[in-house]
Order: C-alpha cells, then sequence, then structure tokens
C-alpha cells in the first residue's frame, strides 16, 4: 500500500494544445500519484475542458506527451472512466442497463456483472429505480446514473468534468460524499474539474491551479485539510479564499 | 415609506385545453422603498410568472397588487425588468440599447444619451458605447442590459435570475457589481433566484417560495453587513439554514 502511494499514475509532460493560431494550453507539466484526489481550478474559459479533452485523448495536444502508467493513454486499453457535465445518460436504456452498460463492453460476465450493478446502484441510492428510464428521472438522479456507471467498472481512473455544476446544493454536498466514499473504497485516482472551489476544497487532496488563456500551472496546493471536512471551520474558509484569490481576475 | 410594493392575496391560473393550471396561490407580501428583496425557490416554482404579475405583464387572475399606492394593471415605465436573457437589441449598439428607453419616452437624443452615458459608466462599461452586443462577454452583455433597465429610472427593478446563466465566476463579480450600483442608486429591487449563495450575498431579505402552485413559505431578515463574504461563518450558518429550511418544506 505504501508503495502503492508513491506510484505515478497520471504523467503529463510539456503539454501544449493549439487551436489554429490560438494557443489554448500552454507547456503544462504535472503527475497524479496513483489513488490521489487531484481537483483542477482556474479562471472561466481558461480551458479546463480541453485540457481534460487532452488528457484522455479525445482531443490530440499539439505537442507533449501524456502517460498513463508509463504508457501513451489509450481509452481501448486503460481502465478510465469519464463523467460529462452534461448528462450523457443513455435515453433508450433503462437505469440497470446504462450502469450496466461498460461492464457489458468490457465483457465481464452476467453473473458479477449484477453484482457490481446491484452494489454501485445501492450507493447512488437508486436500487428502486433500476427499471426506469432516463426521462422519468429528475436531473440530478440522472447525474447519479452517470456516476454509477463510472464506478460500476471499478476505473484506475476517473475524470469528472464539473459533475455538479447544475445540481443544488443539498444535492452537491450528498454526492460529493458518495464519491468520496467510492473513491476511497476502490482507491481510485480521480481528476475533478470545477469552477467551484468550495468544492475543490471539500473533495481534493491536491488542488491544481490553472491560469488564463492561454492556460498554465499557476500553483499545485497540497490540501492537508482531516476528512470529513467542515466547510464552516475556519481553516477550510482560509484555504477557500486563498484558492479564490488565486483565480480571482476582477 | 413602507409597504412601497403590496400584493395582497395574489393567484394567477392559465386555463387551456387541457384543465385549469393554478400557478401562483394566495401570496402575499410588502417590499419596502429601495429595499433589496430576493426571492428564493427552486426552479419551475412560478417565479418568473409571478415577477410577471408585478411587471404588468401578464393579468391578475385574483388578489390585487399596488406599487406606491397605485394599482399595477399594466406594464409601465415605473417598473423596469432585467432577464436571465439579456433581451438587448442585436442591432443596436450598447449606447442605442441603454438610450432607448428615454428616447422612446420622449426625451431629446441629448439627454437620453447623457443618461445612457451615465449608467454604462456606472455599470463600467466606458468605451463599449459603440459594441454591439454579439461582441460581447455575457457578464458585459447582461451589465448593458442592467444599465437600461436604470436608464428608464424606474422606481422599481425587477430582476429575473439575471445572472443564471453566467458562470460561477463572473457571477460573483455580477453580484459584485449590482450591490456597489445599487448602493450609489438606491431603487427598490425585487431579485429573483434559485442560488441560495446568491440570495443570501445580496438579500436585504429573502422570501422563500415552493412549487406550484407558488406560495410563501418563509422569511428571512438578512442582516449581515456588506459587503458579505461568501466564506464568512454566520454567512455559511444562514446557508445551512435556509437550504434545510427548503428542503424540508419542498
Amino acid at each position: 500500500m505504501e508503495q502503492n502511494q508513491k506510484q505515478i499514475k497520471v504523467t503529463v509532460r510539456n503539454m501544449t494544445k493549439k487551436f489554429g493560431d490560438l494557443l489554448v494550453l500552454n507547456d503544462i507539466s504535472f503527475d497524479v500519484k496513483k489513488g490521489e484526489f487531484l481537483c483542477v481550478v482556474g479562471p472561466t474559459g481558461c480551458g479546463k475542458t480541453t485540457f481534460l479533452n487532452c488528457l484522455t485523448n479525445l482531443y490530440q495536444p499539439t505537442s507533449g506527451e501524456i502517460l498513463v502508467d508509463n504508457v501513451p493513454v489509450d481509452l481501448r486499453k486503460q481502465n478510465i472512466a469519464y463523467i460529462f457535465q452534461e448528462y450523457s445518460t443513455m435515453p433508450w436504456l433503462t437505469v440497470e442497463e446504462n450502469v450496466g452498460y461498460g461492464l457489458k463492453i468490457k465483457q465481464v460476465p452476467k453473473a458479477e456483472a449484477q453484482q457490481a450493478i446491484n452494489e454501485v446502484l445501492e450507493v447512488v441510492g437508486l436500487e428502486k429505480y433500476r427499471k426506469f428510464y432516463p426521462s422519468e428521472l429528475s436531473a440530478s438522479m440522472q447525474q447519479r446514473v452517470v456516476i454509477a456507471r463510472a464506478f460500476a467498472t471499478k476505473p484506475d481512473l476517473l475524470l469528472m468534468d464539473e459533475p455538479y455544476g447544475q445540481l443544488d446544493i443539498d444535492l452537491r454536498f450528498r454526492l460529493e460524499d458518495e464519491l468520496l466514499k467510492l473513491w476511497k473504497a476502490n482507491g481510485t485516482t480521480v481528476i475533478f474539474i470545477t469552477h467551484n472551489i468550495e468544492e475543490a476544497v471539500y473533495l481534493s487532496e491536491e488542488i491544481l491551479v490553472l491560469t488564463n488563456k492561454p492556460t498554465s500551472i499557476k500553483q499545485k496546493i497540497n490540501n492537508l485539510l482531516l476528512q470529513p471536512r467542515n466547510v464552516v471551520s475556519p481553516e477550510f474558509a482560509a484555504l477557500r479564499n486563498e484558492v479564490t484569490e488565486l483565480i480571482k481576475w476582477w | 415609506m413602507s409597504k412601497y410594493i403590496d400584493l395582497k392575496n395574489v393567484s394567477k391560473t392559465f386555463v387551456s385545453k387541457r384543465g385549469v393550471h393554478e400557478v401562483v396561490k394566495n401570496v402575499n407580501f410588502t417590499v419596502d422603498e429601495n429595499e433589496l428583496l430576493v426571492i428564493f425557490g427552486p426552479g419551475q416554482c412560478g417565479k418568473t410568472t409571478l415577477l410577471n404579475l408585478i411587471a404588468g405583464l401578464e393579468p391578475i387572475s385574483e388578489g390585487e397588487i399596488t406599487v406606491a399606492g397605485k394599482k399595477v394593471e399594466k406594464a409601465g415605465p415605473a417598473r423596469g425588468v432585467v432577464y436571465q436573457k439579456t433581451a438587448l437589441f442585436p442591432w443596436m449598439t450598447v449606447m442605442g440599447n441603454v438610450s432607448y428607453g428615454p428616447t422612446s419616452c420622449g426625451k431629446k437624443k441629448v439627454d437620453s444619451h447623457e443618461i445612457a452615458q451615465h449608467y454604462i459608466d456606472l455599470v463600467g462599461l466606458s468605451g463599449f458605447e459603440k459594441s454591439f452586443p454579439n461582441q460581447l462577454s455575457g457578464g458585459m452583455a447582461q451589465r448593458v442590459g442592467i444599465a437600461r433597465a436604470y436608464a428608464n429610472q424606474p422606481a422599481v427593478l425587477l430582476m429575473d435570475e439575471p445572472f443564471g446563466h453566467l458562470d460561477a465566476q463572473t457571477r460573483y463579480l455580477m453580484q459584485e457589481e449590482l450591490i456597489r450600483v445599487w448602493e450609489q442608486e438606491k431603487r427598490t429591487i425585487i431579485f429573483v433566484t434559485n442560488n441560495i449563495e446568491e440570495a443570501i450575498y445580496l438579500a436585504d431579505r429573502i422570501i422563500v417560495i415552493t412549487n406550484c402552485p407558488t406560495t410563501v413559505k418563509g422569511e428571512y431578515q438578512i442582516r449581515l453587513p456588506r459587503p458579505r463574504v461568501y466564506t464568512d461563518p454566520d454567512f455559511l450558518k444562514l446557508r445551512a439554514e435556509i437550504s434545510d429550511f427548503v428542503d424540508k418544506s419542498i
């Protein structure tokens, strides 16, 4: 375990992305350790989503190198899950089928898949809705389906792009806690992008603060607050204020 | 002067082929002159309808609304509205948009331009007078919307989730700006939002309303000194208290 803590899961070296003449990502380098929870924050429009898309090779970076487990990232071979900002459920599948989709693609045996589905449905509190279709669910429930689908495959690397951006505050707190539970249970490496500083301080072990375009790394902050964290505590407020100051452009 | 705006037993029903739809039910509240009242409630709870009734854009089914002692019967320049979608005239410059109200109320061009310039300066858009809406960012366009509403010099400003579609950070900035403008030129403002942080940051008083049909569920006088700080323990305590209340009452 001690050894695992020190292993590097993701290596980003000199990642640069240009769209035509527009330089979006400017020479970004960092590492993420295995099992680490990294939050990425930055000013609006600084290219956070482009950053994640390059990381998964959805966009080809213009230059630089991205390694997962020391090999170039390959979504077909590596066990990576990506949760988008929009609720990307498949409307023609039931909750259960949505959640099991990744397992089916990975050809996990049926009994084993069913067990994994049951487990994650319980965690996100959707056991009673397994036969429902996405259109019959509220927005926040749909997002829980997406989260369950990502977790069902027990990914080694989970990428999340502002997954809770549209949710109201109570639900956001609940889902953050669920995410932490799942992260701890599975030892997943998480890269979580958010514009919500409170969320970043609540979840992260490390916070990567990005600059305005062309985006580079402004600072990496080690978040040592003990979990479970209390958003009202003075230490929490101090860190939240510190990060907010770093991204404030006005 | 107290009870500047007075809603007495206000109800609104829409009748369609599919039946009678009761949207606002027996709402009573008053707003003091120059008070910043926030109406807070979840999505689709009839907040916009309520605001339209006060603006005089929709006829009331039952009850009565008075502003400064006069019964609201139709829309008028005394009540300016700022919408979520900025609703600027795309073929007009910033100056054209902001001076539109005073010009159409019969003011001379020179005078209405002078008034418009004052409010363009006040919202921090000096230098952008000749820009067109499509050349502005979301936050800037919303400032034009605020300047345009102010330029009519209405006694009452009705704001319908004006920052709802802005990203979190621009939203913070615009909240600061609105308070700054309002403190320089006080108006009676009714501000509708579904964002609890925004409600507490802005309000003199918050009215909590709940789902269709809209009814008033609770009221909070916000006594925190301005400028308010999102990480202030009293702010966070209030946030928890109100969101807990909303959770329980829906």
